[in-house]
């Protein structure tokens, strides 16, 4: 019940605080951009190439740079709305008249959690399904794995949240919001090395990438949507850089980054539940 | 005393934060519908001590009941108010959804809260702002409404931690009256507070607590029991009634500067004894005037040196 409480005030913190309007309506400006760019790219296209392999390379490359970049703004959304949830609240007192209430302090956590991920999850939801949309639309192009692909990008997003929320716990606003960003630099360069690797031949360098996926499963996340989702990468153009997928992620990954989702959460409970303040 | 009328039972907690020792030795009692208040300097482990009783600190080492339960029990706290010293409120909430929400977490129902949230506003003086938001409040306000979140659940135990500190003089009375109901309805409350003279006002007992370690607990009219320094002034001071003034209290000596008779009667039930004797034997009494420790002599007195060196540096 507190829990649910909680995660009600969370959602209305953000509306109150306009953060969920700007958080939309930036999203819808997104879109927009994505839409129009798109439009005249696809206009130019349909009338200059012939071959339905080339005009699908073109789709897949704009497709492909919009997933990647929404991807890249759900991490830096969950990280912005959810970094001084707790540790903001610890700071300025206001959780001091909220835990000496009848609650357990890891329904108070527990319900932040479950208001930030309901956010991320529409968040997500418009702007992956917004830009799939926008390019069947114009385009007549579908992708594969259509849920099975938003529903990664969005756990990507619940991924780092329990990050932010497990090290508000403990941490600093500031320093929380370093390790937040810099655990997701981490997993972004071992995910390089790991596809430079993999082209190499080079197991060393593999095996750093997949340890860094076992640190942090973000890039992992991601690179999976993308392999499933499937926006005509069967090109040699994706052999290297963010948008390629040299060694495919394993279905075992998935299960990894929702067991390391829930072992920080447990954390961020345990670790909550047990502090002074 | 038994436990069972007991609002605090502590004994010995212990707080230490790594090398420092923020609180050495907790222990005191507060009687159900006591009005309790709590003393001592900056930085003495007033606050940590509220919140070890309050389940939001450890103690490291010690016990400690509230109502009756041990620290940490989650129904007791449905029991309890408290008014934090360095808050801030969701601010982005309007005053009635403030309470609402506190009076969720507290778990009443819905037409409890909307039976006590008007009454509450009404009085704290603030029934006018229950849809402005706390953001627009003055620090003044925000203590009113702060005030009556603690009291949102009818608690039987309420901490107050400097309540009157952002309140005009308006507002100290509120608190006061405040104070003064809980008391009838057997409210205990544990108040801590700067302001010595609303301490005196308000309060059964006091605790004064210097280096996190109480030093004395005792109740305001036991100071009346103490023994009282006079200052009189008579038509004629002779020696003769200096010698006869030996027999109700000792220390007597005329102030030549003034004329004034200097003595310390044991008790205060001394005083009128002297003053019938005094006329009874011709005197002509122009003044006799009890000199009683206000609570900040004896705050200066118990707590003394640290209170001192305070001033200095801040």
């Amino acid at each position: 019940m507190t829990t649910l409480i909680i995660a009600e005030l969370t959602i209305r913190e953000t509306q109150r605080r306009r953060i969920l309007w700007m958080t939309l309506l930036m999203g819808l400006g997104f879109l927009v951009v994505f839409g129009l760019g798109f439009h005249y790219i696809y206009l130019d296209v349909s009338k200059h190439v012939t071959d339905s392999n080339e005009r699908n390379l073109v789709v897949g490359v704009l497709l492909t740079a919009g997933l990647y970049a929404i991807n890249f703004l759900i991490v830096v959304i969950a990280v912005l709305i959810s970094v001084t949830a707790v540790s903001g609240e610890i700071e300025s007192h206001t959780i001091e008249a909220i835990l000496t209430k009848p609650v357990r302090r890891w329904e108070i956590i527990l319900g932040k959690w479950l208001g930030f991920a309901a956010l991320l999850l529409v968040y997500s939801l418009l702007l992956t399904g917004g830009v799939l949309l926008i390019v069947y639309l114009r385009s007549g192009v579908t992708v594969n794995n259509l849920w099975a692909g938003m529903g990664l990008m969005a756990l990507q997003g619940w991924v780092i949240l329990s990050l932010t929320i497990a090290g508000g716990a403990r941490l600093s606003t500031l320093s929380n919001g370093v390790m937040a960003f810099m655990m997701y630099g981490i997993a972004f360069i071992g995910g390089w090395v790991e596809q430079i690797g993999a082209l190499l031949r080079n197991e060393t360098a593999v095996d750093i990438g997949i340890a860094t996926s076992l640190i942090m499963p973000s890039e992992i996340l991601w690179k999976k949507a993308l392999s499933l989702l499937e926006p005509g990468l069967a090109n040699p153009a994706f052999n290297i850089g963010p948008f390629a997928i040299a060694s495919q992620p394993s279905n075992l990954m998935i299960g990894y980054a929702i067991f390391y989702l829930v072992a920080l959460l447990a954390l961020a409970l345990i670790s909550f539940s047990r502090r002074d303040l | 005393m038994t436990t069972d009328n007991l609002a605090i039972d502590a004994r010995g907690l212990r707080k230490e934060f790594g090398q420092k020792t923020a609180v050495a030795d907790f222990t005191l009692q507060v009687k159900r519908g006591e009005i309790f208040g709590f003393l001592g300097p900056n930085g003495a482990g007033k606050t940590t001590s509220v919140k070890m009783l309050l389940g939001l600190t450890a103690p490291t080492d010690g016990t400690a009941t509230l109502l009756g339960h041990p620290l940490g029990d989650r129904q007791t706290r449905a029991k309890v108010g408290f008014l934090p010293e360095h808050f801030r409120f969701h601010e982005w909430l309007t005053a009635a959804e403030f309470l609402d929400l506190h009076g969720r977490l507290f778990g009443m129902s819905k037409s409890a809260r909307t039976a006590v949230i008007p009454d509450l506003l009404e009085l704290v003086g603030l029934a006018d702002r229950a849809a402005t938001k706390l953001h627009a409040f003055s620090k003044g306000m925000l203590q009113r409404i702060g005030l009556a979140q603690a009291l949102l659940n009818d608690p039987e135990l309420v901490f107050l931690d400097e309540p009157t500190s952002g309140l005009d003089p308006l507002g100290r009375r509120l608190v006061r009256d405040i104070i003064n109901s809980l008391r009838v309805e057997g409210t205990a409350v544990f108040l801590n507070s700067h302001l010595l003279s609303e301490v005196e006002q308000t309060c059964d007992r006091v605790a004064f607590i210097r280096e996190g370690v109480i030093l004395q607990t005792a109740s305001l009219a036991s100071f009346e029991q103490e023994s009282v320094d006079v200052i009189l002034r008579v038509g004629e001071p002779t020696p003769q009634l200096l010698s006869n003034l030996v027999r109700f209290g000792e220390g007597v000596r005329l102030d030549e500067g003034n004329g004034r008779i200097h003595l310390t009667l044991p008790y205060e039930n001394k005083l009128p004894e002297l003053a019938q004797w005094l006329v009874n034997n011709n005197q002509t009494l122009y003044e006799l005037r009890p000199q009683r420790l206000s609570l900040e002599d004896r705050f200066l007195q118990i707590v003394g040196g640290e209170v001192e060196s305070e001033k200095q540096t801040t």
